[in-house]
Formats: C-alpha cells, sequence, structure tokens
C-alpha cells in the first residue's frame, strides 16, 4: 500500500497542519518509506491477542484511578493564562468563530 | 581535594557535608565550567540567582544539620520537565519563553532532597530523537568527539554529565532516551519500569512510554538520583505505580546471597537475546560488549542464551504506537491557551494550522502526521490496534525470557554516536537506530546503559542491561558490581 499526495493533504488536514507542496512532496517519501517497514506487522498471527495500552498491566492488574471530585487546586489563573498569546480580562482570545 | 567537577554525586556531598567545600561554591564553580564548555550545547539556558539561591537554602539547611544523599549538590534538568518562573520549551520553538505555573514532580522530589538545579539541558524537540539534532535550539555535540551526536533525545544531560559540567542529572526515556545517549556519551544511565516516577509536569510525548530516569558517572550515583526521584504520585499522575518508594541503592556493593566476595555475583544468569548480537551490531560494539559479559562472568554471573523473537517488530510497533500517542499529546498546541500563536491568520482554523506549522519541526510534523494517519477511521484496527496486540507478544516474549535468567544484557545501540549530519533527513534510518532500546520501553521494563569500553575512533559503548518489573535494585547491584571491577566509567573524554 502507497500514501498519495492527497492522502497527505487529507491527514494534514486531520492534523491541524498546513504543509507546502514541497514538504508534502518530502513527507509522502518518508511516510512510505517507513510503512514499507510497518507492512511487516501484517505477517504477525494476533488473533486472539488482547491489546496491550499499559505495558505494566502483563505484571499486575492495572485499573485507572479515580479521585474525588473536590477541588483539590487553588484558583491560579493568572499564572496559568501568563504564557497564552492573547488574554483579555481573564479570557482567552481567539479569531471570531460566529458571526 | 580533587577538582569539583571531577567529582561524582556521591563525593560532592560528601565534600559539601565535611565543609571542605559548599554548595554556593560547586554551583558557580559548575556554572562556570558551563560556560567554558557552552559551545558543547548541553544547556539551553542558565538562571544563576536562581541556583545559587537554591545553593544558599541549601547550605542553610546543611548548616543546621540536615544530611541527605544530594544536599547542596548541583543537578540539572532535561528541559522536559516543567519548573516555574523559568522558561521550559520542550526543545521547541512551541514552547519558546514558556513560563509553567507549576514544578513537575520530579523537579519536586529532587529540590526537596536538597538538589540544587543549574536549569534546562539540550533535547531533541519534545523528546522525539535520537541525536539532539531536532532540537529547535540547536545541536549538542558529543565531548568525546565534537564532530559526532551525543545521542538522544535526552542528548544535553549525556553531554553535561560526560563532559564534567554535572555530576549528574535528570533524562526521559520513551523509546531508548537515555540509554542511548548514555551509551554514545559514556556515561551511566538508568531508565526505571514505567509508572515509577511520574510523569505529573513531562512534557507529553508518549504518555504510555514516557519514563523519566537519571545519568551520572556511576550506578550509585543513578541509584542515590532514581531513590530521590522516583515514588507514587497518586493523585496527580493516573499511570504512576502504586508500589512504595524504594531506596534502588539499598543493594549496591552486597554480594548477591549465597555469593562471595570475591565472586558477588555467583548464582546470577544473565540472558542474552540472540537477536541482539545478529548481524545488526557493529563489530566495534560487539567486542567490548562481549569483553564486559566475560568480566561478569568473572564475577560469577552465569550467562544463558534467551531469544526475544519480535525484536525486530519493535520498530514499526513503537513507531506506530508513539507517534499516535504524540499526536494526540500534542494536539493541546493550538496556539490558544499557551504556546506559539502565528502572527498573521485568515481565521480560527488558519490560525491553528499556521500556528503549529511554524512552531513545530519537521520530525515532530512527520509524527504527527504519522499519528494522526493509523489513529484515523479504516485505519486504525490495521495499524494502532495491531501494533498494541504485538506490543503484547513483545512483553511476553520478555517474560518467557526471564524464566530463563534474572538479567538480560546485550548493546545499548547497534553503533557508536555517527556524524552530526548523518542520518539527519532519513527518519526510517534514525527509527532503526532504536532497535535494542525500543524492545523494552515497549514492556515498561527498567534498563540502564552502563560504559563498557570503546569501539571505533574512541568512541564509547554501552552495555544495556534490563531487568524485570520493579529489578532496578538488583539492576544496579549487577551494573555497581561492574563497575567495582572495570574503569570505564570513570574514563573521561580528553580536554573535559
Amino acid at each position: 500500500m502507497s500514501l498519495t499526495l492527497q492522502d497527505i493533504g487529507r491527514i494534514a488536514n486531520l492534523a491541524r497542519l498546513e504543509l507546502d507542496a514541497e514538504h508534502s512532496e518530502r513527507m509522502l517519501a518518508q511516510l512510505n518509506g517507513f510503512f514499507d517497514i510497518v507492512e511487516r506487522m501484517n505477517a504477525v498471527d494476533t488473533t486472539g491477542v488482547e491489546p496491550l495500552a499499559h505495558p505494566t498491566a502483563v505484571m499486575e492488574d492495572v485499573a485507572l484511578r479515580l479521585r474525588p471530585d473536590v477541588v483539590s487546586e487553588p484558583n491560579a489563573r493568572e499564572a496559568n493564562q501568563k504564557s497564552a498569546p492573547a488574554v483579555e480580562r481573564g479570557l482567552f482570545l481567539v479569531p471570531k468563530v460566529i458571526e | 581535594m580533587k577538582a569539583l567537577h571531577e567529582m561524582g554525586v556521591a563525593e560532592l556531598a560528601q565534600a559539601i557535608a565535611d565543609k571542605k567545600t559548599s554548595s554556593a561554591e560547586a554551583t558557580q564553580h559548575l556554572l562556570a565550567r558551563a560556560k567554558q564548555h557552552q559551545a558543547l550545547g548541553a544547556y539551553l539556558s542558565f538562571n544563576e540567582d536562581a541556583s545559587l539561591a537554591q545553593a544558599r537554602a541549601a547550605d542553610e539547611r546543611l548548616a543546621a544539620g540536615e544530611r541527605t544523599p544530594l544536599l547542596g549538590v548541583p543537578i540539572a534538568h532535561k528541559d522536559i520537565f516543567v519548573t516555574r518562573d523559568f522558561p521550559s520549551t520542550a526543545g521547541s520553538k512551541m514552547l519558546e519563553g514558556y513560563q509553567s505555573p507549576f514544578d513537575a514532580t520530579v523537579v519536586t522530589k529532587l529540590a526537596q532532597a536538597g538538589a540544587v538545579s543549574l536549569r534546562q539541558l539540550n533535547c531533541d524537540e519534545f523528546a522525539m530523537g535520537g541525536s539532539n539534532q531536532n532540537s529547535a535550539y540547536g545541536l549538542a555535540h558529543n565531548p568525546w568527539d565534537t564532530t559526532r551526536v551525543p545521542g538522544g533525545s535526552s542528548g544535553g544531560t549525556a553531554v553535561a554529565v560526560a563532559a564534567r559540567l554535572l555530576p549528574a542529572a535528570t533524562g526521559t526515556d520513551t523509546g531508548g532516551s537515555i540509554r542511548q545517549p548514555a551509551s554514545f556519551c559514556g556515561v551511566t544511565g538508568i531508565k526505571p519500569t514505567y509508572g515509577r516516577c511520574s510523569r505529573y509536569g513531562m512534557v507529553a510525548f508518549a504518555s504510555s512510554l514516557d519514563q523519566a530516569g537519571a545519568m551520572a558517572r556511576s550506578a550509585a550515583d543513578c541509584a542515590t538520583l532514581l531513590t530521590a526521584m522516583a515514588g507514587p504520585d497518586i493523585d496527580r499522575d493516573s499511570t504512576s505505580l502504586d508500589h512504595p518508594a524504594e531506596d534502588y541503592g539499598r543493594l549496591l556493593g552486597r554480594p548477591r546471597e549465597g555469593a562471595t566476595a570475591a565472586q558477588p555475583l555467583k548464582g546470577l544468569r544473565i540472558g542474552l537475546p540472540k537477536e541482539f548480537f545478529g548481524e545488526g551490531v557493529a563489530a566495534d560494539v560487539l567486542a567490548p560488549v562481549r569483553a564486559a559479559l566475560t568480566e561478569y562472568e568473572k564475577l560469577g554471573a552465569t550467562l544463558v542464551e534467551v531469544s526475544l523473537p519480535r525484536t525486530e517488530l519493535a520498530i514499526p510497533v513503537y513507531y506506530i504506537i508513539a507517534p499516535a500517542e504524540a499526536s494526540s499529546n500534542l494536539s493541546r498546541f493550538d496556539g490558544v491557551k499557551f504556546g506559539h500563536r502565528a502572527a498573521k491568520y485568515d481565521d480560527l482554523l488558519d490560525m491553528y494550522k499556521k500556528s503549529r506549522s511554524e512552531a513545530f519541526g519537521p520530525e515532530v510534523q512527520r509524527r504527527i502526521i504519522i499519528g494522526t494517519y493509523v489513529l484515523s477511521h479504516g485505519y486504525y484496527d490495521a495499524y494502532y490496534l495491531k501494533a498494541q496486540q504485538i506490543r503484547r507478544l513483545i512483553a511476553q516474549d520478555f517474560q518467557q525470557a526471564f524464566m530463563q535468567c534474572d538479567l538480560i544484557a546485550g548493546p545499548a545501540a547497534p553503533t557508536v554516536a555517527w556524524a552530526i549530519g548523518e542520518k539527519a533527513d532519513d527518519p526510517v534510518a534514525n527509527y532503526l537506530a532504536d532497535i535494542f532500546t525500543l524492545p523494552g520501553s515497549l514492556a515498561g521494563l527498567p534498563g540502564m546503559s552502563v560504559p563498557a569500553g570503546f569501539g571505533a575512533g574512541g568512541l564509547p559503548v554501552g552495555l544495556q542491561l534490563m531487568g524485570n518489573y520493579l529489578k532496578e535494585a538488583e539492576l544496579l547491584q549487577a551494573a555497581h558490581a561492574f563497575q567495582q571491577a572495570t574503569d570505564w566509567h570513570t574514563r573521561a573524554p580528553a580536554g573535559f
């Protein structure tokens, strides 16, 4: 299976990246080189094998922990917004979305 | 007294405790030394006032009678750990000037233990890479040959420790990012079991693989750092292991049960995966690794052949899973809440795209694209799910192997450090070079790289040691025994 330039454009859009023609061409060649290796996975029979999402689940049962739904952090809005590109009166500014 | 920068963690802590020097003096000395060797590219920035303030605080704690194994010892953090009031960049333009509102748990714990931070160490962007050439802030150079890469992604960490700019430092390992640079730069590195160190405040790359660890100039010093760094962080990291904190140095210098002082590792079975000793390994790497294994036999260990039959498959499996998780983690960089925002854009969608395309480097974009693709509708089962299934088989292969042995050993990397510029535009060649570190990462096992000698061009070669889950103390014991019998770990690159 080989990817096409169209695929690259579609995936880039999903990933919210903008690739110019030159970058798309290079990305395409590199990805097709990479997926040649990936195809080797097809030779492995994984019938009935449970996917492993959490590596130490091999060692012991892993359950996602829940913590009580209580406030644990003080209000630190200013510190949290210190590195935001555009803030006004404690709000994040974005370009107009709704006319 | 030897120069302060020649001392390891234990020696320096002792010298400070004995008032032969002070934390402030050691900090000043190492800051000056770091600046003298700034061309190595180990550091991204300094904040001398902050470091010296921490050092003075440590000196006050010492004056008040407090003693800990790290009190007053200068270290530094890979710039993947966020810290308050100083920029935390993850080696990316995306986070240029980013001020974290909180400290990573690892940073907090090391500060509580009294270590002084000399700020951030260079690394591949978002820890993606094996040569430090993906840093947005410039190359790091291998002190053994400055025309060579130091490895990565914890390249700055390895350079700083190898060049005697620091006695020890933190790193992170997702697919080998501690073990491979440790091997390339001739320092000792450990990545503990997945979940031992909190991921809270580690800029996320691949959450099911990311794990913090340490590099130093001996296994004993690695144990000291790890003991201070690790431990459950149940409320802040949902994948933090719920196992009590340990003294990882507790077995150092002690013979194994039933062994003797002359043969302290008697009874230790070291498994050699035959897939780690095949054609893919350079001869100049294989020779020192074999010699190190002979040394282990002298120490009483027995060598047994084992098999990790899916070693080669670890490459596609890892490079599906890690980019999938990365594409998801990095979706938070949207130019709104933090990070780079493009100066010019048409609308919201255009702002996302331009901000991300301007600020992410080529390797990061490549991984986002791979990850987005393998998670996309119609491809998820064929790629992501399939990779997660093979991941389980790889982890089971290790458990099979550990039925015949206590530790697994082999090369940390198939070659010595390559030349700067080499493989720079060939991602697949870079991915293939990770073959010996990826399997252990996928399985979440603890692993080390221990200096084992030198290959072509006088470049260091690391012996990789892997243990079963939670066996860090046994790993460090075996590494320490080797370092008691050899002096590879004490060698310094010429001029440093």
